[in-house]
């Protein structure tokens, strides 16, 4: 395997700054690089070599011309495909947008490019982003490339297998209810949802408007931090984006790679944990908060007594909110149009577009939304979501008066097989447990890789309050700083 | 299937209803703001072209739908 791909972000910019490598030496690595492994891992609907090439001989025109490079110029990305790109196909996943290419940039696809930053193509998803394991892709599973046979987390699986895999050092996820943490965690590598606002969600495909919020995948801290500096920021084409200062995680980052937490309350959460966790997600849980006590941190435990209605509340809302945005894809401006044979009315060919369209999990939570939202159950369920999801919002205020961040497993379990889950949605639900919370309340929250168990990666959770983020960079890199890298046990994929 | 998945799923989310909140006020936005204006200047739309490029149907450069009427209407 060339070195080139293993390399982190962070270093890979630095070689191409001082000329070591050429931008498009590191993209012809990792485009080699997806050659060789994504048959096995799937982790890609679309690559751009093309595009790839051209972006990265462009940085290197740059350099040439004597330009001083941004910081993360000529390092490669792989792009979840719920995030829209000019010209290039994006399908979040669905068949409903098979073939469509957009004739518009997302305000973080355009930041990216302005960075420098190479794409290398879209990666695959749970469609719409609704999962957590990727196999609800309307394509193909996408494989953990820790174990083949088993998922990579979802609904960001292509992004995190992409980054796992060495197939790119940076990706793009999007977080509505944990799809960033929890594939983060269960393919062993760093994954951070921003406060929600923190990053435009200007052309990022709608699943749950008042939750949806994207954020950057990297195998350490500090790429994590580089590339959420890259995306964040105040953007006038999204009414919820915070006109506030980017927070200082690419500083913090640093600042906690020197290994030192003395003087930082850590608050573990009594309702995260226990009767339903499997027993090596608890065990690494133990280790991880023995290490940041070792860090110099202090360790205390915070009741959040109204986090066990988190998956209740979400599982209103988040369908609520889906079963108004789907509505747009109508057969009438792009996408799929079935059944427009003369005699079908418009009215019939939205039904027989939508029933073509979208898949199962989909349709589940469409029906699900229509019925929360309509007149007689308004109140029982989804008015009563939004006031469970206050109390949420309370008691991680309180929790937060004695503790500066909080701590959890990711995921109560480590990746499971595919096809294990399928027919069972609630089964399904509960690898969220852990990361809705932080997903209702807004509040940013990173995964950062703490052990093995039976072989495969488990995740620590760290949530900070609201605008807080560079507090869980902080934390993850003096984690980081203090624990033998996790995908250096990674098997070799290529045969 | 569904019908089956479908009852497990809303009796699951049934739990809200457990908690006591008659008195608390509903979030619908993690970060609450109101009246959120950018300024009013006018900034080229997208190419004609390109939006329709992307339709299903297009019909003298508008996107061409199925009937919305009955033939009695």
């Amino acid at each position: 395997m060339s070195d080139l791909i293993r390399l982190s972000a962070a270093d890979t910019a630095a070689a191409i700054a001082r000329g070591e490598a050429s931008a498009v030496e590191v993209a012809q690595a990792h485009l080699d690089r997806i050659s060789a492994v994504d048959g096995q891992v799937r982790a890609f609907l679309h690559v751009d070599a093309e595009g790839a090439i051209a972006a990265a001989q462009a940085v290197d025109a740059r350099r040439a011309a004597g330009e001083t490079l941004l910081p993360l110029a000529g390092v490669p990305l792989a792009m979840k495909d719920v995030v829209v790109t000019e010209g290039l196909p994006t399908t979040a996943g669905s068949k409903i947008l098979e073939g469509w290419r957009p004739p518009y940039d997302a305000t973080i696809t355009r930041r990216i490019k302005d960075a420098g930053i190479v794409i290398l193509g879209k990666t695959n998803m749970d469609e719409f982003a609704m999962g957590s394991s990727t196999e609800n892709s309307a394509y193909h599973p996408t494989h953990n490339p820790w174990d083949l046979t088993r998922i990579p987390g979802g609904s960001s699986g292509g992004s995190s297998a992409a980054v796992a895999a060495y197939e790119a050092p940076l990706s793009i996820g999007t977080d509505t209810g944990g799809s960033i943490r929890q594939p983060a965690a269960v393919t062993g590598i760093v994954g951070h949802k921003p406060t929600y606002g923190a990053v435009s969600r200007y052309g990022l495909i709608a699943f749950s408007s008042s939750l949806d919020q994207a954020g950057p995948f990297g195998r350490t801290v500090l790429d994590a931090a580089l590339l959420h500096e890259v995306i964040a920021g105040h953007d006038r084409c999204d009414s919820t984006s915070l006109d506030l200062p980017v927070a200082p995680v690419v500083a913090a980052a640093r600042e906690g790679a020197t290994g030192d937490l003395r003087g930082v309350r850590i608050g573990v959460v009594r309702e995260l944990g226990g009767e339903g966790y499997q027993a090596g997600v608890l065990q690494s849980f133990a280790a991880a908060l023995d290490t940041l006590r070792g860090l110099g941190a202090e360790i205390v435990e915070v009741s959040c007594p109204h986090f066990e209605y988190a998956l209740a509340a979400y599982y209103l809302i988040a369908p609520s909110e889906c079963s108004s945005n789907l509505a747009r894809f109508d057969s009438v401006r792009y996408g799929l149009r079935v059944g427009d044979d003369g005699a079908n009315s418009l009215e019939d060919v939205m039904s027989l577009t939508r029933e073509a369209g979208f898949g199962p999990e989909v349709k589940r939570r469409i029906i699900i939304g229509t019925y929360a939202l309509s007149s007689g159950y308004y109140d029982a369920y989804y008015g009563q979501a939004q006031k469970v999801r206050t109390l949420i919002a309370r008691d991680f205020a309180a929790a937060f008066e004695q503790a500066d961040v909080l701590v959890s497993p990711t995921s109560p379990f480590v990746a499971f097989g595919i096809g294990e889950r399928v027919d069972d949605p609630m089964a399904m639900y509960i690898n969220d447990l852990c990361t809705l919370p932080a997903s209702l309340a807004g509040t940013p929250a990173i995964s950062v890789p703490c052990g093995l168990s039976e072989g495969l990666p488990v995740g620590l959770q760290i949530m900070a309050p609201t605008l807080a983020d560079e507090r869980c960079y902080r934390v993850g890199a003096a984690f980081e700083s203090a624990v033998a890298p996790v995908l250096a046990s990674i098997p070799e994929l290529t045969r | 299937m569904f019908a089956g998945q479908l009852d497990v799923i809303l009796g699951a989310v049934a739990r809200v209803g457990e908690v006591a909140a008659a008195d608390v006020p509903p979030t619908s936005h993690a970060v609450a703001m109101t009246n959120v204006y950018r300024p009013d200047e006018v900034r080229p739309s997208l190419p004609r072209a390109a939006v329709l490029a992307e339709a299903p149907s297009v019909e003298d450069e508008k996107f061409r739908v199925p009937r919305i009427l009955s033939e009695e209407a």
